[in-house]
């Protein structure tokens, strides 16, 4: 018998020789040392009682019934700010990216002898996939992000999982899934790094696999683009806004749903176990530092997740080009695969367009509305809009947005399921490496990648055939 | 980079802060190593910030730094390397935040533990505090959140909390970087020595714990000669603490040593500022 073993048996009879439960005298010890300590070196010296604004705001922020409603209520006003403030400053920005820049960079590529490809591939392609990414995402992240951190820096997102805690615990998963879900709403990969504070295995494997339920950053615009195409049209202009937020806020809610019936489903089938207890700590409202949190917010968050748009943008905008002006038998690669799926895509309640815009996104979801009009231009051979074959172009109002997509045989089944499949689809290239990362397995990270298409490709199925019995 | 400095301006803040150069992630040729823990939620990050330079996002929720995050800076003519932990409660569980802090405290051997504390919330941050200051010898308590713990009436008497933990203890606000220098002192000063901690240890309640303790110890000694903190090592194995057990028979325990350890320039006698 080595040392080692040695040292262990000896350990393991000392353990039953003092026959005390170890763990519980030290626990005890340490409880009882610090509270003599803190006793003995801190006082209230003006008697004054500690500050009652937090408890009262407590009541109302988890309050049993309020809480809820309040939560959905803040959510939706920020919705709202995103999405009223961010119209104006994307048409700027798309004005100058579009409607200036394109035309000299297509003009000096020109007279630079570039062949017609190359400039079709760089400043169709390319450029223009990267300029329409900064106009549609920047504006509204600038604003979104300043005012989540807001929250997080008042100390709200604690009360979010306080208020979930027990609708998780009932799922069979941690509490602090809460956490996680939230802030995969910013960010799947980072909601993904943020599972690590959960304790055990099991549920820290259910908060990642579900974690994609949590609409993210990339997915808000398209989210908020169709929804205010299919429902804010239907109302009058005053109102368009808040339905268009209201909208948007049940496609969440009803990811917060699909992450409770999700981890249910794994926490009594392959992921059975026990909720663990834990205890949250309550911070205390802090006044959020405002300078600060706009510096961190626009340099940590928005210019980082921007950036990485840029970067996948790039290399899909050249394939956007590609397959909509090779043509195979008289007819462009993109064409062919939409002509292709078409019949499949239908039953789903889609189109190939919408499939085959997805397929090109994978690498970001944030293109995936970009890629979905230029094709419908392009297979619907609209003629009027848009600079030609396979180029991205900017729409300056909503309004010609809609055009396009009616043209392109849209309904409110189209929009309504391109929400959900917008919700429920894989990951982002970026959240499936950083699972593998996190899990280091490549079977859970196929879980995680195909148990949310499969979902997304049933419940389209499911709403379609609805829509078309009630309908016709 | 000498200059020499009047007796009085040793004790300034002004000049200490002054003495400051942030490195952000700079982190070459450092000579000691700083080990940033604390409770979820008390500012680590904060004091990290003001300390590097760096920017480490902030947020007001528990749980928010799950890794380690590192970055330095050059005080004295030292130049230190700082490492943010994450918060926790305790260093007794087995979630992967604690072993993340608890691994980084036991092997990497920091030369300085600050352990952040929230001053409003004194009595139940300690308990982390008599923890690490079982695991190490060298330990800086910085109660931060003083301006909030004032806003409710709470006073802290740091001089004699100092004196019943025996490590430097510094009243902070480190969102308003008041108390920064102060802190910077404390690090300098057990970092080179010139401070020798005598940190509270817990008053065992069983004499028969005490000597199982010892009789592990002197075993642990002689099969992994190099490691720090038998002690608590031994306590682990008596508690049963699976991890512990499993590291120590595949002589892991080495291996989880070295990967946390640090490169420095090797020591050489350090005088205060």
């Amino acid at each position: 018998m080595d040392n080692k073993d040695s040292i262990l048996s000896t350990a393991h009879a000392l353990r039953y020789e003092i026959g005390e439960d170890i763990h519980d005298t030290l626990v005890g010890a340490i409880y009882h040392d610090a509270e003599l300590i803190a006793s003995r070196v801190t006082s209230r010296p003006d008697g004054k009682k500690a500050s009652t604004f937090g408890a009262t705001l407590d009541r109302f922020l988890t309050n049993r019934w309020f809480g809820f409603p309040l939560m959905f209520l803040l959510l939706a006003v920020v919705f709202w700010l995103t999405v009223e403030g961010a119209n104006v400053p994307s048409g700027m920005i798309a004005s100058v990216l579009v409607d200036m820049v394109h035309p000299w960079l297509r003009d000096t590529l020109t007279s630079l002898n570039s062949p017609w490809w190359l400039t079709g591939v760089l400043a169709d392609g390319v450029y223009l996939a990267m300029a329409w990414v900064i106009s549609v995402m920047l504006p509204p992240m600038a604003i979104f992000f300043p005012l989540f951190t807001l929250a997080e820096d008042f100390g709200y997102l604690p009360r979010v999982a306080f208020n979930m805690d027990s609708l998780f615990r009932k799922a069979g998963a941690h509490g602090k899934q809460a956490l996680s879900l939230t802030m995969g709403f910013g960010c799947n990969a980072a909601g993904v790094v943020a599972t690590r504070i959960i304790d055990s295995p099991r549920e820290r494997l259910i908060a990642i696999i579900t974690n994609n339920f949590s609409l993210c950053n990339g997915r808000w615009p398209t989210q908020i683009l169709i929804a205010s195409i299919f429902f804010g049209a239907l109302v009058p202009a005053h109102l368009a806004g808040i339905i268009t937020a209201g909208a948007v806020v049940i496609v969440a809610l009803l990811g917060i749903a699909f992450t409770l019936i999700v981890s249910w489903g794994l926490s009594h089938t392959i992921l059975k176990g026990q909720a663990s207890a834990f205890s949250l700590e309550l911070p205390p409202y802090r006044p959020p530092r405002l300078l600060q949190t706009l510096y961190t917010s626009l340099i940590d968050r928005t210019i980082i997740v921007l950036w990485r748009a840029i970067v996948f943008a790039a290399p899909a905008g050249a394939v956007i080009w590609l397959v909509s002006n090779i043509h195979v038998g008289g007819v462009t690669i993109a064409e062919l695969f939409i002509d292709w799926s078409d019949p499949f895509a239908f039953v789903l309640g889609l189109n190939g367009v919408i499939l085959l815009a997805y397929i090109i996104a994978i690498p970001a979801n944030e293109i995936v509305i970009p890629t979905v009009l230029m094709l419908t231009v392009l297979s619907a051979k609209l003629t009027g809009v848009g600079s030609g074959a396979g180029v991205m172009f900017e729409l300056d109002e909503a309004n010609a947005v809609a055009d396009v997509l009616r043209v392109g045989g849209w309904t409110v089944l189209t929009g309504v399921n391109v929400m959900l499949f917008s919700l429920l689809h894989n990951p982002c290239s970026t959240t499936i490496y950083t699972i593998y990362k996190e899990t280091k397995s490549v079977k859970w990270t196929i879980v995680a990648t195909v148990l949310p298409i499969v979902m997304g490709l049933v419940i389209c199925f499911a709403v379609a055939q609805a829509y078309r019995l009630v309908v016709g | 980079m000498t200059h020499t400095v009047s007796e009085h301006c040793e004790d300034c803040p002004v000049h200490n802060l002054g003495n400051l150069t942030r490195l952000g992630i700079n982190m070459h040729q450092v000579d000691f190593v700083v080990a940033l823990a604390g409770n979820p939620n008390t500012g680590k990050s904060t004091v990290f910030n003001a300390l590097t330079g760096l920017r480490q996002h902030t947020g007001n929720w528990p749980g928010k730094t799950v890794a380690r995050a590192e970055g330095g800076f050059e005080y004295g003519n030292k130049r230190f390397k700082i490492v943010d932990l994450p918060g926790t409660y305790s260093l007794l569980s087995n979630s992967t935040d604690e072993e993340v802090a608890r691994d980084f405290i036991l092997f990497g051997q920091p030369d300085v533990t600050v352990i952040v504390v929230d001053a409003t919330r004194l009595e139940r941050n300690l308990n982390l505090v008599l923890q690490v200051l079982e695991i190490t010898d060298r330990a800086v308590l910085c109660v931060n959140l003083m301006d909030e713990a004032r806003r409710n009436g709470i006073a802290v008497d740091v001089r004699q909390l100092a004196r019943e933990l025996g490590i430097p203890v510094v009243a902070a606000s480190a969102r308003q970087e008041e108390g920064i220098p102060e802190l910077l002192k404390s690090i300098y000063e057990v970092a080179s020595g010139t401070y020798v901690c005598r940190p509270y240890r817990l008053e065992k309640t069983s004499p028969s714990l005490e000597k199982a303790i010892g009789t592990l110890t002197a075993q642990l000694k002689s099969e992994f000669p190099d490691l720090p903190n038998t002690r608590w090592i031994a306590l682990r194995l008596l508690e049963g603490d699976q991890k512990i057990i499993d590291s120590v028979k595949s002589g892991e325990l080495k291996g989880l040593y070295r990967a946390n350890s640090v490169n420095r320039v090797p020591q050489t006698a350090a005088t205060a500022p």
